[in-house]
């Protein structure tokens, strides 16, 4: 009894020695948020970049204080900003995003050919190692790396070579949304576009092949098997295990545990398969987190209920996850990359909505609450955990 | 000396308040504005217009003495006004929403 309540002030000290610093990216600004490890009392930093779209944000595994931010804008286009010293100060870098070699085509909406466009960043990934070399999602989709800390953006334009003629956009555009760096292997990485589907690279970035099979887009496609074509919404894994990668799909949880060569559906009792993101615990490869979206025409939660779902067996059995989150008149969407988890103990679970809300859990997802309430729509949230 | 008056997110950007001064040769057009403003302030490359072809972005708009230059082309003279330095060159985020 007397050890393991001497456990018990050693962790808390831990926790209150530690912090956290969550990114947030709106529809109108970014806004950064700071705690300690306890996770109970928060500041409100921001609107950075007041007024333009901030897409995401995210800071480096190797330098805490380095942050990278997509900020855009329908008039103004795309800029990318800097920080040296987590997110005081920030300086414009680099925003040319030139496709290489030859436009080629990708299809378009009424079935005819279309050239490559660049849009918008819609996703920016920090190498794990190397604070200046930063892969950015583009939209349309294509993958950009800069090794100069954002001065300079080159693409891989293998990538488009992994039969992008058939690619085309979803809804929201033709966005290469997110970006996995595999920590046991540097040039393995894999990236998901919609509506596309899942690539991997094996050779750092100059060819790609379609990591597709298993997924099933019955209403989507033409061929529901197609190699590629399917409407991924986000993938996600544990570091530790970075041959299993979980998925949520327009429709349907999946996983695969071959690196993608292979997917099986984990959507198990889930009151719905729809939804945007999808997480892992920090400290427990088997544990994901998902929210539950009606349907995709009707991007709020069921019932009027805002429910995490988590799954502590990979996929199939689901807990709603409720304490703290408004169980009644909720409509709300959870966007893509707006959700993260931090790497203390209890993991940090974090998500933000389309009605400005940001929710924090400090144990796991079993009890939320609100840090803010009332900020633009969020498009992205990244966590960082400061030592 | 010309004038150029930035929108509000582009004086932001470019970290000045109020008007630009550009002094800028003759024969002083649209495009050699635009490309001495660039110059000056290399963070609105792309912002203005597109980084590689140089196209007027979509939503922006040129306007001097009361007339609409953003269709015009880049080797366009700029008006008088706006050469003696008495009339500014508007740059604006066009009118888009409901």
């Amino acid at each position: 009894m007397k050890t393991k309540a001497k456990h018990k002030v050693t962790s808390k000290k831990k926790r209150s020695a530690s912090a956290v610093r969550l990114l947030v990216g709106t529809r109108k600004g970014a806004f950064i948020l700071n705690s300690d490890g306890t996770r109970k009392k928060w500041t409100v930093d921001g609107p950075h970049f007041a007024g333009w779209e901030m897409y995401h944000l995210k800071g480096s595994p190797a330098d805490p204080n380095r942050l990278y931010a997509s900020q855009t804008s329908g008039w103004f286009g795309q800029k990318i900003q800097r920080s040296d010293d987590g997110g005081k100060t920030w300086e414009p870098v680099g925003d040319k995003f030139a496709y290489e070699g030859t436009t080629t085509t990708h299809q378009w909406y009424d079935g005819t050919q279309h050239p490559w466009e660049f849009k918008r960043i819609w996703h920016l990934e920090p190498s794990l190692t190397d604070p200046d070399t930063v892969y950015a999602g583009a939209e349309d989709a294509a993958l950009f790396k800069t090794t100069d800390a954002g001065k300079t953006w080159q693409e891989f334009p293998g990538l488009r070579n992994a039969k992008g003629h058939l690619w085309q956009p979803g809804a929201g555009g033709m966005g290469l949304h997110t970006i996995l760096l595999d920590p046991s292997n540097p040039k393995r990485i894999f990236i998901a576009i919609s509506a596309a589907g899942v690539f991997r690279t094996e050779d750092g970035g100059q060819t790609w092949r379609p990591i597709n099979s298993g997924l099933k887009s019955p209403y989507q496609l033409p061929d529901p098997d197609a190699e590629v074509g399917h409407c991924v919404h986000r993938i996600a894994l544990h570091p530790s295990r970075p041959g299993v990668l979980f998925m949520q799909k327009h429709w349907d949880v999946m996983r695969s545990d071959n690196a993608g060569d292979s997917w099986h559906e984990v959507s198990g009792d889930l009151p719905t398969d729809f939804g945007f993101p999808i997480d892992v615990h920090a400290h427990e490869p088997e544990t994901i987190y998902v929210v539950p979206i009606k349907s995709d025409s009707e991007h709020f939660p069921l019932d009027g209920k805002l429910r995490v779902y988590r799954s502590r067996t990979g996929g199939n059995e689901w807990e709603p996850l409720t304490k703290g989150l408004p169980q009644r008149d909720c409509y709300v969407n959870i966007l893509r990359d707006a959700m993260a988890v931090d790497s203390l103990e209890p993991c940090g679970v974090y998500f933000g909505t389309t009605g400005g809300q940001v929710y924090a859990s400090a144990n796991g997802g079993n009890s939320w609450t609100a840090i803010v309430r009332d900020l633009p729509a969020v498009l992205s949230v990244e966590v960082q955990t400061l030592k | 000396m010309i004038r150029v008056v930035l929108p509000a997110h582009l004086r932001t950007l470019a970290r000045v308040n109020g008007e630009v001064q550009l002094e800028s040769s003759a024969p002083i057009t649209l495009g050699s504005v635009l490309d001495e403003l660039e110059a000056r302030y290399p963070v609105l490359r792309g912002s203005i217009r597109d980084h590689v072809t140089l196209r007027r972005r979509p939503f922006v708009r040129f306007f001097a003495c009361e007339e609409d230059l953003s269709h015009e082309p880049p080797e366009t003279a700029l008006p008088q006004a706006v050469v003696s330095g008495s009339e500014p060159l508007l740059i604006i985020g066009a009118l888009a929403g409901g």
